[in-house]
């Protein structure tokens, strides 16, 4: 069944056609990867999906409700969550504090004035942390304040945020952008133990990431999605290759 | 009422109880120990505390607090004046009040961020100025000043007890609000007012708003709604001003409009940041030495210091009053100025960040192993 | 009919003064990226400058008064007066003129130091610790003014010749009613002529048109080997002269005190959210307007209508503006919008 419907949408900055008729489907369980030259529409496409960017036309379908026109807070609470390409973290507050943030919203929704308890008190809340904390390796560090972090550790945390909340729907924005070969087949590595179940959509330059993680691949060129398909066919299709190799490489 | 709290926490909670009851003894040496300017420093303190509340946690800076400090006041001073000397409904008035203009200012301000949101909240406050200066009188008296007067109805004070020939006085239930009863009912309420500001900062909520001035796009991207949660904070520091602005009239029932400036508004800035915007302490900190020291330095003149230092040989004490001479009395504020300037270059996290390095500094030469656990425990005294 | 133009004319003074420092205000904070609370202080300053050059032209000695014969009397005669005569009292009366000579190098002098002793070390700090180091600056200079000064406005007339009015009613063919002080009339030919040179400089030469390109994209500006930073700070010393040179200005207008400074400050920041932030042609703009409005809005025909408008008509647009169109009026999107 597809968790993500797309269908037909336009986004144009000015005179630029950013995204042209794009349509798209996620299948629940799969990891979908994009993929696409410089200026493809890769980030545009995924700015629509959180309520940062609202399409000109066209329908963005998520389990069947539209996500088009409610605010990035309602998205998420629908169960769509999002890591950045520059990890978005809070820098001030300690790991294990960074993790409960997202534990909490799970749990007490978007607003909630819960100002006499102390967070300690909320216990089941501190296992959840914990336990992701576990799985992504940072449990060591938890009390560490997260601005001291390498930038891999600072992605692994921002995932382990995005984890805690268990979303139906998980949007990597070039999860291993700048990063060494280590700390990327770590992040391969991690994305393969972690959250099995969920739902991925993952942008990504490296082809070795995607062809390790993905099930399914769609192309972005100039806007549109110009091929579909397992990674095998991807592989040898010739327009794929046109579209990197060709004209349109930034 | 502990539940929850850590052994840090409570003995922090203890600590300033026993501290804040115990400050005309502490004031003593440094010659603070009269009952006006202890009430000065529980009323600031209490004001300051709110605005970290606001500034401190969530990071937005208001520039217009002191307009619900005004609002508090004005609402106290008519309490006074048309149902009873009694402080408790008045105070009770003037907390709500202010909540309710924090509610509708904080409603339109907080629907931008950074120095919009400063820009758009010292706007509200000057207007709230420059309209209780003006067609606002019948309600703040203007320039005068809204004071008690002997026609003033007082409804329920009327029904018990005979006029007397002079101004009532506020009063706690028969107890007169002057002198010490006036100051340990600030002290009281600053007590709470430090607890309820502890309760906040380790709950969930405070958290939240920690979070929001960390990385707002996160927060909204995690699922959370963050406007209600600043609006909240901005209603509650709110309270706060009038809370401490009620108590300003509750021991000298008169409001004027003057409480309501910017000027007034950059005080309690001013008293947060040189203390620790952020931190527990800090705000009451900052708030009891700029309180002290302009209440020193602003009594002081030319005279009086050559007087201090007339042991010294007359040029060393000319020396003397002619480099210090200029920032006492009127150029209190001209010391002030320096020395917020001073901080904020040179130790943003204000006095409790100061004490922390000194601490952390101190601890280090001790020994090496037990950094890590210094670390922590210093952290979480600054917070 | 007359009313009208009057009060046109009565707000593009005022608007003058805020379009002036709103745009000193807009250049600092589109080039060097900070909120400069200090900003009103400069104007103050040049609004002393004016003041000290009268005192330290007015200088007097102590003479003794032939007029009064009966005893001895005595007075204070300025020297230069008692050196020159006329020409001496003549250059007291231009104390005002002659301080814009003055404060021109004086002012660029206290913008150089001000940027590179503070506000350098304030580029990559948060919005909040800019304006608080500038608030505090601010208060330091307006209270080592009023050590100096006193805190009571002091006069500064402007030139005899230019004391009365323009019986502008008479150029349009209104009436004799219609009086305008020269002065005003001046002091808006000035601002006219210091913002058309300001925008001349940064658009015409290909110095300021560098500065433009900072204020769009520093880094790249900076990466085509231009000391951008050299550039920046030039600049600053130009808003400070151009914010000192409408205090000197505006002296005979209102006699400066102290807190001046900071008056025009909380104003012309809301001038510069309403024109948007970064926007040289909308500070301008909106300066004039918001001048235009609260003359007009101090009318009685309007304060009987709406009471207390006039105390509250700026601030009510900046709420007005921020929630409609956050970007100001001429504001580019994007830039400071939330």
């Amino acid at each position: 069944m597809a968790i993500l419907e797309v269908n037909d949408v336009n986004k144009a900055f000015g005179g630029l056609k950013a995204l042209n008729a794009v349509n798209l489907s996620v299948e629940e369980g799969t990891v979908h990867a994009i993929i696409g030259p410089n200026g493809a529409g890769k980030s545009t496409l995924l700015n629509c999906f959180v309520g940062r960017l609202i399409p000109d036309t066209g329908s963005v379908m998520f389990n069947g409700k539209s996500l088009l026109g409610i605010k990035p807070h309602e998205i998420n609470q629908t169960g769509v969550a999002r890591v950045f390409q520059t990890p978005e973290i809070f820098t001030d507050l300690s790991i294990l504090e960074n993790v409960m943030i997202p534990a909490f919203a799970k749990l007490d929704g978007a607003f909630r004035i819960n100002a006499w308890k102390t967070v300690g008190s909320r216990g089941e809340v501190r296992d959840m942390a914990e336990k992701v904390l576990v799985e992504v390796g940072l449990h060591e560090k938890r009390d560490v304040i997260s601005s001291s972090l390498s930038r891999g550790d600072k992605r692994r945390l921002e995932m382990a945020m995005c984890l805690v909340q268990e979303p139906k729907l998980l949007l990597l924005d070039e999860p291993t952008a700048g990063m060494s070969r280590a700390d990327t087949n770590n992040t391969v590595d991690l994305l393969q133990r972690v959250g099995t179940h969920i739902t991925k959509i993952v942008i990504e330059h490296d082809m070795h990431v995607v062809f390790s993680l993905a099930d399914h691949i769609s192309v972005l060129a100039q806007g549109t999605v110009i091929a579909g398909g397992k990674p095998a066919d991807i592989k040898g299709n010739p327009k794929v290759q046109e579209a990197y190799l060709g004209g349109s490489h930034a | 009422m502990f539940a929850g709290l850590t052994r840090n926490d409570k003995l922090l909670f203890i600590g300033f109880t026993i501290a804040a009851l115990a400050m005309p003894l502490l004031a003593w040496p440094v010659g603070a120990n009269y009952p006006d300017l202890l009430q000065k420093f529980a009323i600031y303190g209490i004001f300051a505390i709110g605005f970290n509340i606001l500034f401190g946690l969530t990071g937005y800076l208001s520039f217009g607090h002191a307009a619900f400090l005004g609002v508090g006041s004005y609402a106290a001073v008519w309490m006074f004046k048309g149902v009873t000397m009694n402080v408790i409904p008045a105070v009770i008035f003037g907390v709500m009040v202010s909540g309710m203009f924090a509610a509708l200012i904080g409603f339109i301000s907080l629907r931008r961020s950074g120095i919009y949101f400063s820009i758009l909240t010292l706007a509200f406050a000057q207007m709230s100025y420059n309209l209780a200066y003006s067609v606002l009188t019948p309600i703040t008296n203007g320039e005068t000043g809204l004071q008690l007067s002997q026609d003033d109805a007082r409804i329920i004070d009327r029904l018990f007890v005979e006029q007397g020939a002079g101004l009532p006085s506020t009063n706690l239930f028969g107890l007169e609000m002057s002198g010490y009863p006036g100051f340990y009912f600030c002290c009281v309420l600053l007590i709470i007012a430090f607890f309820i500001s502890l309760r906040i900062q380790r709950s969930p909520f405070g958290m939240m708003l920690r979070a929001i001035k960390t990385n707002q796009v996160r927060m909204n991207y995690t699922g959370f709604n963050t406007r209600p949660y600043a609006l909240t904070a901005f209603i509650i520091s709110g309270m706060y001003a009038g809370l401490a602005g009620s108590l300003l009239a509750v021991t000298d029932p008169l409001a004027g409009a003057e409480r309501m400036q910017w000027t007034a508004s950059g005080e309690v800035v001013l008293m947060t940041i040189l203390g620790g915007a952020g931190t527990l302490i800090g705000p009451i900190l900052g708030a009891g030495l700029i309180k002290y020291f302009e209440n020193i330095f602003s009594s002081y003149n030319d005279g009086l210091l050559s007087e201090s230092f007339s042991f010294l040989p007359d040029f060393l004490n000319d020396t003397l009053v002619f480099i210090i001479g200029p920032f006492v009395g009127e150029g209190w504020s001209l010391l002030l100025g320096i020395v917020f300037m001073a901080i904020v270059i040179f130790l943003p996290g204000g006095l409790m960040e100061g004490l922390t390095r000194i601490h952390g500094w101190y601890r280090r030469r001790g020994g090496g192993d037990t950094r890590a656990a210094d670390a922590a425990s210093s952290r979480q005294a600054a917070e | 009919m007359d009313v009208i133009l009057l009060q046109l004319l009565n707000g593009l003074d005022k608007g003058g003064a805020y379009a002036l420092i709103a745009l000193g205000l807009t250049i600092i904070f589109g080039t060097l990226g900070v909120v400069n609370f200090a900003h009103g202080a400069l104007f103050m300053l040049g609004a002393f400058c004016a003041v000290s050059v009268q005192a330290v032209l007015t200088i007097s000695k102590k003479v003794k008064d032939e007029s009064i014969t009966f005893f001895d009397a005595y007075k204070e005669v300025p020297y230069l007066e008692a050196w020159w005569g006329d020409t001496g009292a003549m250059i007291i009366d231009y104390a005002v003129p002659i301080s814009i000579l003055v404060a021109i190098p004086l002012m660029l002098l206290i913008g150089l130091g001000m940027e590179r002793g503070l506000i350098r070390y304030f580029y990559k700090r948060p919005h909040a610790e800019q304006i608080l180091v500038t608030f505090g600056l601010a208060i330091v200079v307006q209270e080592l003014i009023k050590a100096q000064f006193g805190a009571n406005p002091i006069p500064t007339p402007a030139p005899e010749v230019i004391a009365g009015s323009a019986s502008i009613g008479l150029w349009f063919g209104l009436g004799e009613a219609v009086v305008y002080p020269w002065w005003r009339l001046i002091y808006l030919a000035f601002a006219g002529v210091v913002i058309a040179s300001a925008f001349a400089f940064l658009n015409l030469t290909t110095y300021g048109m560098v500065v433009r390109a900072g204020m769009a994209d520093r880094e790249t500006v900076g990466l085509l080997g231009i000391n951008i930073q050299r550039r920046f700070t030039i600049v600053f010393g130009m808003a400070a002269v151009i914010a000192g040179m409408a205090g000197v200005m505006y002296t005979p207008i209102l006699p400066p005190d102290y807190h001046m400074g900071m008056d025009f400050l909380v104003l012309s920041f809301v001038v510069v959210v309403v024109g948007g932030m970064g926007s040289l042609s909308g500070a301008v703009l909106a300066g004039f307007m918001l001048g235009i409005l609260q003359s007009f809005a101090s009318m009685n025909e309007v304060k009987s209508i709406f009471p207390g408008i006039d105390q509250i008509i700026i601030y009510l647009i900046a709420v007005v503006i921020l929630l409609v169109r956050p970007r100001g009026l001429m504001g580019r999107k994007g830039v400071m919008e939330t």
